[in-house]
C-alpha cells in the first residue's frame, strides 16, 4: 500500500501523455448479460453469497422490465447483450493509469489549470476514491478518516469490512424493483464508494470520488451507499470523465443516500462526461438513479449537480422526506449543446410532517439540444406542514435547441405551501455586445453570463469546486456562440 | 486622435449617416446635438461596432489605425469607450467581477500582466470616490434593478476604471434629474485630462452647462451641418432646430 506522501509525488510528478493507449492489460467479461455473466462479476470480485443472490434477483427482476418510454426523448436503441459488464485492470493500478487521456480531454484539464482532483488531493482537504472502470483504484487519506470513525472507500471492500452495514442500507432506498436501469444495475452493478459517518461526527473534510470509464465497449454501473448516523455531517463530491469514442457507452449508476436523525449530506456531482462529437456521434449515456432517504426527523439531504457531459443525461436525484421536519434540496446547473440531450429533475416525496423542499433548476441549452425539467413533489395525505419552493428557469443560446419543463405536484395534504415560479431567457445579443464594448469578447462575455444566471447553484458548491464548474461551464460553451 | 471621414452607414438598408465627418483631437471635449432620428446613436454604435449597423462607405481612424476593421471588443481594447444610453442588466454577474475582467483584457491587450488583487480593490475604490459612485452598488450585479440614474452612474464609474482613449456619450443626461446630472458631470470632468476625449452625444442644452465642450457640432439627416462653440447651444436651444433643417434643406428644395 503507498503512503499518502508517495501518492502525492506520484500525482505531482506524472505527465499527461498524448495519444491514447490503454497499456493495461484488462480482466474483461465476455459480452452479454445472463446469470453466468453475473456469477462470473461476483466470483472475480470474491463476493459472499448473499450478495450473489442479491444480484441475481436484481437480474431476475431485470429480465421482466422494459425499456421505459415516458421521457422527452427517443430512447436509443440499445443492445445489452452487446456490451461488456466487467472490465477490471489485471495489476490493481495506481492513479498513474488515468493519464491515459485524450487530447481534447487533457486540453480541457489544462483550461482547467491542474487536473482537478489532483490539485485536491495535493491542497489535502479532499480524500479521493478513484472508480476507473469498473474498479476502485485508489482511496486517500484513510488515516485521517479513520481516526474520526468515517468508513471511507470501496463499496467492495465494505462488503467484506461491514457486511452488516451494507447489508442492511444497500437497495434499501432504490430497490431493484425502482426502474428498469436500477434493476440491471442491482444485477450488474461493479464498484463504487461507500460511506459511513458516526453519530455526531462531522467529517473532517469533503469526500470525492472520481469516476472514469476506460475501456471500450463496457458499460460502468456503479454504486455508491453514503450512511450519515445521528447527528452527522458529510459533504461528498463526484466527478466523472471519460474518454471520446465514437460509440456510446453505458453509465447506469444507483446512488443511495441514508441520513439518520440530525444528519445532514451534501452530495455534489460535477459530470464531464464526454458528450458525444459536435455531430452527435459517441458519448455517454448517463442513466443514473440517485436518491437519499431523510429517515431521521431533523435530518437534511441536499442534492448540488452541475451537469456539462453525456450524450443524453437521465436522471432525477430525488428525497424522500420520511423523518418529521427534514429538510430536501435540489440545485441543479444542465447545459446542453450541440446534441446533447438532458432530461434531469428531482423527486420530493413528503410523508413527514412539517417537512420542507427547495428546488432551484437552471437549464442552459445551445446548438441543436434539447433540455428538459422534469421535477415532481409529492405529498402524501399524513404529512402536515409541507412547504415547496421551485423555481425551474431556462436559458436559451441560438434559436435551434430547446427547453423544456415539466412540473409535477401530487398534493394529498390540505396544509400545504406550495410556491412554483418559472421563467424562459435567452441571452440577449444586447448583453454580449455591452460586454464586448468593455473588450470583452463573445465566449468569455457568454460565460460570464451563464454563470451569472447559474450562480445561486454554484454558490452551494464547496468552494473549491465551485471555481472548477465555473471554469467547466465557460469552457463547454465554447464554439456555441457566434 | 479619432478622425471620421465621409462616414456613410446604414441600418436594416436604410441609409442613416451619410458623409459625416469628424476631427477630435486629445484633451478635447465634442457635444453632438441634432434632431431626432438625425443619426446621433447611429454614429455612437458605429463606432462602437454594433454588428446590426453596416458601413457603407467613408474611413474611421483611432490614432492612425483602422477602427472599422476591428471587432467591438478590440476597439474597446484600443481605447473606445461607449457610456449606453440604455445599459443592460446582466444578472449574478457582480459589477466588480465584469470590471475585473474588462480592466484585465484590456491590460492583456496592451501586454500587461492582469492586475493583482490588492492594486485591483484601490484602484476601485479611488475611482468610486472620484465619480461619487455608491461602493453598495459595485459589489451588485452588473445594473441588475438599477434605477435608471444609477445605471448611467455606473457607466461613468465603468469610464473611471477603464480610462479609455475616447469615450462616447450616448445622452447620457436622459432620464437624470438634477442632481444626478450633476454629479455624472462632475464625474466626467474629474476625468478630463490631455491625454483622452469626450464626445457627448445629447437633446439637450442643459448638460453641456455643467461639461463644457471645447466644440458643438448639429448632426442632421446624417451630416454635420454647423459647427460652433457652446455658444450654438444656446443658440439651438432659443431657436430650435427648424431654422437650421430649412438652411439646410434650401438648397435641395428645387
Amino acid at each position: 500500500m503507498n503512503t499518502e506522501k508517495d501518492i502525492l509525488e506520484e500525482l505531482a510528478t506524472e505527465e499527461y501523455k498524448y495519444g491514447f493507449t490503454t497499456d493495461i492489460e484488462m480482466d474483461i467479461a465476455p459480452k452479454g448479460l445472463s446469470e453466468d455473466i453475473i456469477r462470473f462479476i461476483s466470483k472475480k470480485r470474491q463476493e459472499p453469497e448473499w450478495l450473489l443472490e442479491w444480484r441475481l434477483k436484481g437480474y431476475r427482476q431485470f429480465i421482466t422490465m422494459s425499456i421505459p418510454n415516458w421521457q422527452n426523448f427517443k430512447h436509443p436503441e440499445v443492445d445489452f447483450q452487446d456490451m461488456s459488464y466487467f472490465a477490471a485492470p489485471k495489476k490493481k493500478p495506481t492513479l498513474n493509469s488515468m493519464d491515459e487521456v485524450d487530447p481534447d480531454l487533457i486540453e480541457t484539464f489544462k483550461k482547467l489549470g491542474i487536473p482537478l482532483d489532483e490539485q485536491k488531493v495535493l491542497a489535502g482537504v479532499v480524500a479521493v476514491d478513484a472508480v476507473f472502470d469498473s474498479v476502485s483504484v485508489k482511496t486517500t487519506f484513510q488515516k485521517k478518516l479513520k481516526e474520526k470513525g468515517v468508513i471511507f472507500g470501496p463499496l467492495s471492500e465494505a462488503v467484506k469490512s461491514h457486511p452488516d452495514l451494507v447489508k442492511k442500507y444497500l437497495g434499501s432506498v432504490v430497490p431493484a424493483t425502482d426502474n428498469f436501469y436500477a434493476a440491471l444495475n442491482a444485477a450488474v452493478f461493479t464498484d463504487g464508494s461507500f460511506v459511513y459517518i458516526p453519530p455526531g461526527v462531522e467529517c473532517p473534510m469533503e469526500l470525492s470520488t472520481y469516476f472514469r470509464i476506460n475501456a471500450a465497449n463496457t458499460g460502468q454501473f456503479e454504486r455508491t451507499l453514503i450512511i450519515a448516523d445521528k447527528g452527522s455531517y458529510v459533504s461528498y463530491l463526484e466527478g466523472c470523465t471519460a474518454p471520446q469514442r465514437d460509440e456510446n457507452q453505458m453509465h447506469a449508476a444507483v446512488v443511495e443516500l441514508i441520513a439518520l436523525d440530525d444528519a445532514e449530506i451534501k452530495y455534489s456531482t460535477v459530470q464531464n462526461w464526454f458528450p458525444g462529437d459536435k455531430d452527435g456521434n459517441g458519448g455517454i449515456y448517463n442513466f443514473v438513479t440517485k436518491r437519499g432517504l431523510c429517515k431521521g426527523h431533523h435530518s437534511k439531504i441536499s442534492w448540488t449537480q452541475v451537469e456539462t457531459g453525456s450524450a443524453i443525461t437521465w436522471k432525477y436525484p430525488g428525497v424522500l422526506l420520511k423523518g418529521d421536519y427534514s429538510v430536501g434540496e435540489f440545485y441543479s446547473v444542465a447545459l446542453t449543446k450541440n446534441h446533447q440531450i438532458a432530461d434531469t429533475g428531482t423527486k420530493m416525496i413528503h410523508m413527514g410532517k412539517h417537512t420542507r423542499s427547495k428546488i432551484i433548476s437552471k437549464g442552459i441549452s445551445a446548438g441543436v439540444s434539447q433540455n428538459s425539467y422534469r421535477g415532481l413533489v409529492k405529498i402524501t395525505r399524513h404529512a402536515e406542514q409541507v412547504r415547496n419552493f421551485t423555481q425551474c428557469d431556462s436559458l436559451l443560446i441560438g434559436d435551434r435547441c430547446g427547453a423544456h419543463t415539466f412540473p409535477y405536484i401530487e398534493s394529498k395534504n390540505d396544509s400545504a405551501t406550495l410556491e412554483h415560479e418559472a421563467t424562459t431567457s435567452k441571452i440577449g445579443e444586447d448583453q454580449i455586445f455591452y460586454l464586448n464594448q468593455r473588450g470583452i469578447d463573445s465566449e468569455k462575455a457568454v460565460g460570464l453570463i451563464v454563470n451569472g444566471y447559474a450562480k445561486e447553484v454554484l454558490n452551494q458548491l464547496p468552494m473549491e469546486f465551485a471555481v472548477e464548474a465555473q471554469k467547466l461551464l465557460a469552457i463547454s460553451l465554447e464554439g456555441s456562440v457566434g | 486622435m479619432l478622425s471620421i471621414k465621409n462616414l456613410h452607414a446604414s441600418v436594416e438598408n436604410k441609409q442613416i449617416l451619410k458623409g459625416l465627418n469628424l476631427e477630435v483631437k486629445a484633451g478635447e471635449v465634442h457635444a453632438i446635438m441634432g434632431p431626432n432620428g438625425s443619426g446621433k446613436s447611429t454614429l455612437a454604435s458605429v463606432l462602437a461596432g454594433r454588428d446590426s449597423y453596416e458601413v457603407t462607405d467613408g474611413e474611421v481612424m483611432l490614432d492612425g489605425k483602422d477602427l472599422l476593421s476591428l471587432a467591438p471588443e478590440d476597439r474597446a481594447r484600443e481605447g473606445i469607450f461607449l457610456a449606453f444610453q440604455y445599459p443592460v442588466e446582466i444578472p449574478g454577474v457582480s459589477n466588480i467581477n465584469f470590471l475585473k475582467t474588462a480592466v484585465n483584457e484590456i491590460r492583456a491587450h496592451k501586454g500587461l500582466p492582469p492586475m493583482e488583487a490588492k492594486a485591483f480593490l484601490k484602484m476601485v475604490k479611488e475611482k468610486q470616490q472620484l465619480v461619487d459612485f455608491d461602493a453598495k452598488l459595485t459589489n451588485r450585479s452588473l445594473n441588475e434593478g438599477f434605477s435608471g440614474g444609477e445605471k448611467k452612474r455606473n457607466e461613468i464609474f465603468q469610464l473611471a476604471m477603464l480610462e479609455p482613449r475616447l469615450a462616447i456619450l450616448d445622452e447620457t443626461d436622459s432620464g437624470l434629474d438634477i442632481d444626478a446630472l450633476r454629479i455624472v458631470a462632475k464625474g466626467v470632468n474629474e476625468l478630463r485630462s490631455s491625454e483622452n476625449a469626450f464626445v457627448m452625444i445629447t437633446h439637450y442644452q442643459r448638460l453641456l452647462e455643467y461639461i463644457v465642450p471645447d466644440y458643438v457640432h448639429v448632426l442632421y439627416d446624417g451630416r454635420i451641418v454647423r459647427s460652433g462653440t457652446k455658444d450654438l447651444a444656446l443658440e439651438l436651444e432659443e431657436k430650435g432646430y427648424d431654422w437650421l433643417k430649412e438652411s439646410v434643406d434650401a438648397p435641395n428644395a428645387i
